[in-house]
């Protein structure tokens, strides 16, 4: 093969980006040429035409046309059926015997309960559910896949079923909770604890999914410079990745938190309907409508207020976001 | 390709035997469809410049010697140190080794404050906070950022950035400094004034700096001693000047702006293996490469009545602006590239395709052995 050189299309590589390259790479390339028979024309300063610019494109705005009936129509619809029923709870609200409903210590204690147990299920979803959740993004487990989709699992289980499973468990007489009970006298059943487990067991996933997420999009580079600077995995981790991927896991624990607070069938099947020890406001919201419905339209009235104001907690992460 | 990889023995390499070898390293990483295999060493203070084309491996060389890349083969040795070789299992990770990175997009902590930035290596290595901010706020008084300390990366300008980023790297006294195209994020403008802050950094630099880059110019400026990597190879290594005046392949004649060929001398004649024939000032005998910048070509209309030896028809392939001059690139009987004035173009007529006759002087032509 002819080894020759300087043939291609493209020279000394970066002229057009730094002026300097060429002249520095080989002062006097661009002197002294022409020197045959043209020496008369030199003085003409012919330069060749510059390419025309190119015009910017204009793009169409998303938005202008016509919206089809047949989207239009059945879109509009389903908004009106996301809405309405909250309109409803609005509208037939007790509004007059409100307060006097909601003083009562009943509301109270359900509404404490919930707080604390949706707060602690979603404090063990952190303590547990990221590391997870790093787990996932971050090193070649073997079996991944088929990790994340257990993972997942609760996401699309029934949580009744959750809630049976759970039992089979921790239960009394279940695998796990046979042996808390010989060993540690600790029983999880139809207790506040257990609660807990139920929210967390529902709501983990959540978490973990937006984790994981937010642990993906992160460039896993940044690791890397720490790592060269000295830190572990775990000092990079910690000092970090941790704070970049903070709205990720805030988002995370508030809709982990919101799912725990609204946690009804898991609950029941495994913490029971204890008032005072096991009875969230889902749960008197349901006892209340046998017995009590205007004081059950009270208590929901109260959770649509908590999810109002974790929506518009969220609203600069979430909605704002296409 | 026709490249001679056996580089002959350069004085150079022959001085360094005698110098204290500081990195000692012979790089072996083995991909499915690519390897890097390249030895490379260097003294206390010396910079070393990796330069190639896009996926010839210098970016995998560098993160082969930060650990962030375990090696399948080879060694590295850092003053004396082991830290890698494969045969014994021995894999120092990134964070135990003396080394420190300025990476391409310089990867600055964005949720840190500069100051914290640069205080991190020394905290990593359990310094108490105030003492490890002390010794940041030290660095960036160095590099004239004392009144950038509290600003987070966002707020910094490419090369404020870029000077932190090397306060990063330098703060923990690194052993062996690595440098990942560190002026590749820049715009024209800051490069020459970073290129020279650079220069006076890696001056002061006492352990060994290795940076890549595929700006020729960048390497030159920086580097004590450039190798040049191709399909993760060493293709030639040496002094800049060196390798600006005798380029051994196509890529880094290419670079240095000159035409290259590659043939048999006997006498001031070297042949080419089609049989063309290249007069040169220069007599040598066996293998060789001639070379001559595009400035030392001559094109004509018409066949002129010269003496010139050195004459071939041509067809013109493309024409480029390239600076004040038109480089014009020419198919033929050797293939070349030559610069000329707008004016010459416009007087020749020149357009792709045209047909002309290109002459160079003996005298203008380099032989050297291959």
């Amino acid at each position: 093969m002819n080894d020759r050189s300087a043939d291609a299309d493209r020279h000394p590589a970066g002229h057009d980006t730094d002026h300097g390259a060429d002249s520095g790479a080989n002062s006097g390339t661009a002197r002294g040429t022409g020197r045959g028979g043209e020496r008369g024309a030199r003085r003409g300063g012919v330069g060749p035409a510059g390419p025309a610019p190119a015009l910017p494109r204009r793009g169409r705005r998303p938005g202008s046309g016509r919206t089809p009936v047949a989207l239009a129509l059945p879109a509009l619809l389903g908004l009106a059926f996301l809405i309405l029923p909250l309109v409803g709870l609005l509208v037939r609200a007790p509004w007059s015997g409100l307060s006097e409903q909601l003083t009562s210590t009943a509301v109270w204690d359900a509404l404490r309960l919930s707080l604390i147990s949706a707060t602690a299920a979603t404090a063990v979803s952190l303590v547990l559910g990221v590391p997870l959740a790093w787990l996932l993004a971050r090193t070649d487990l073997p079996g991944r896949r088929v990790v994340r989709a257990l993972v997942t699992l609760p996401l699309v289980l029934p949580p009744v079923v959750g809630g049976v499973a759970l039992l089979l468990v921790l239960g009394r007489r279940g695998i796990v909770g046979s042996w808390l009970d010989s060993a540690f006298g600790i029983t999880l059943p139809f207790t506040t604890a257990g609660v807990v487990i139920a929210e967390a067991f529902v709501a983990m996933p959540f978490l973990v999914i937006s984790v994981e997420g937010a642990l993906r999009a992160a460039d896993p580079r940044f690791e890397e410079a720490a790592a060269t600077l000295g830190a572990s995995r775990l000092t990079a981790f910690r000092r970090v990745t941790l704070p970049m991927i903070a709205p990720g896991i805030g988002a995370g624990a508030v809709l982990a938190w919101a799912r725990a607070l609204g946690e009804f069938g898991a609950t029941i099947t495994f913490a029971g309907n204890f008032p005072g020890r096991t009875q969230t406001m889902p749960l008197a919201v349901y006892l209340a409508m046998e017995s009590d419905p205007q004081a059950a339209i009270a208590l929901s009235l109260v959770l649509l207020a908590v999810s109002v104001a974790v929506l518009a907690g969220l609203r600069d992460r979430w909605l704002s976001t296409p | 390709m026709t490249q001679d990889r056996t580089t002959p023995p350069n004085p150079v390499d022959a001085a360094r035997m005698s110098t204290p070898t500081a990195l000692d390293a012979h790089l072996r990483v083995d991909r499915p469809a690519f390897t890097l295999d390249l030895a490379l060493a260097a003294a206390p203070g010396e910079v070393v410049a990796l330069l190639g084309p896009n996926g010839a491996g210098k970016s995998t060389a560098l993160r082969a010697l930060a650990g962030l890349l375990p090696l399948t083969g080879g060694h590295l040795r850092l003053d004396d140190r082991l830290l890698e070789d494969p045969a014994q299992r021995l894999h120092t990770p990134a964070e135990e080794r003396p080394v420190g990175v300025v990476f391409q997009d310089y990867l600055l902590f964005p949720h840190l404050s500069a100051l914290d930035n640069v205080a991190f290596g020394p905290r990593c290595q359990g310094r108490p906070k105030r003492a490890a901010r002390a010794e940041a706020a030290d660095w960036l008084e160095r590099m004239g950022l004392a009144e950038h300390a509290s600003a987070r990366p966002g707020r910094l300008s490419g090369g404020q950035a870029q000077r932190v980023a090397l306060a990063r790297a330098l703060v923990v006294r690194p052993r062996l400094l690595l440098l990942d195209e560190p002026l590749a994020a820049l715009d024209a403008r800051t490069r020459l004034d970073v290129r020279a802050q650079l220069r006076r950094h890696l001056a002061e630099f006492e352990a060994v700096a290795v940076l890549v880059t595929h700006d020729p110019l960048d390497a030159m400026v920086l580097a004590d001693r450039l190798v040049v990597i191709e399909d993760g190879r060493e293709v030639q290594s040496g002094p800049p000047a060196e390798i600006a005046r005798r380029p051994r392949t196509d890529y880094i004649a290419r670079l240095v702006g000159l035409n290259l060929y590659q043939g048999v001398a006997e006498g001031t004649h070297v042949t080419l293996p089609d049989g063309t024939v290249l007069a040169t000032a220069e007599a040598l005998s066996g293998p060789a490469f001639v070379a001559f910048p595009p400035s030392a070509v001559t094109l004509y209309g018409e066949r002129p009545h010269s003496s010139a030896r050195n004459l071939w028809r041509a067809e013109v392939t493309g024409l480029d602006l390239h600076g004040d001059q038109v480089r014009a690139e020419l198919a033929g009987e050797l293939p070349m590239a030559a610069d000329l004035t707008p004016a010459a173009v416009a007087e020749l007529g020149l357009a792709p395709g045209a047909e002309v006759w290109a002459s160079v002087k003996a005298a203008q032509t380099h032989a050297y052995p291959a």
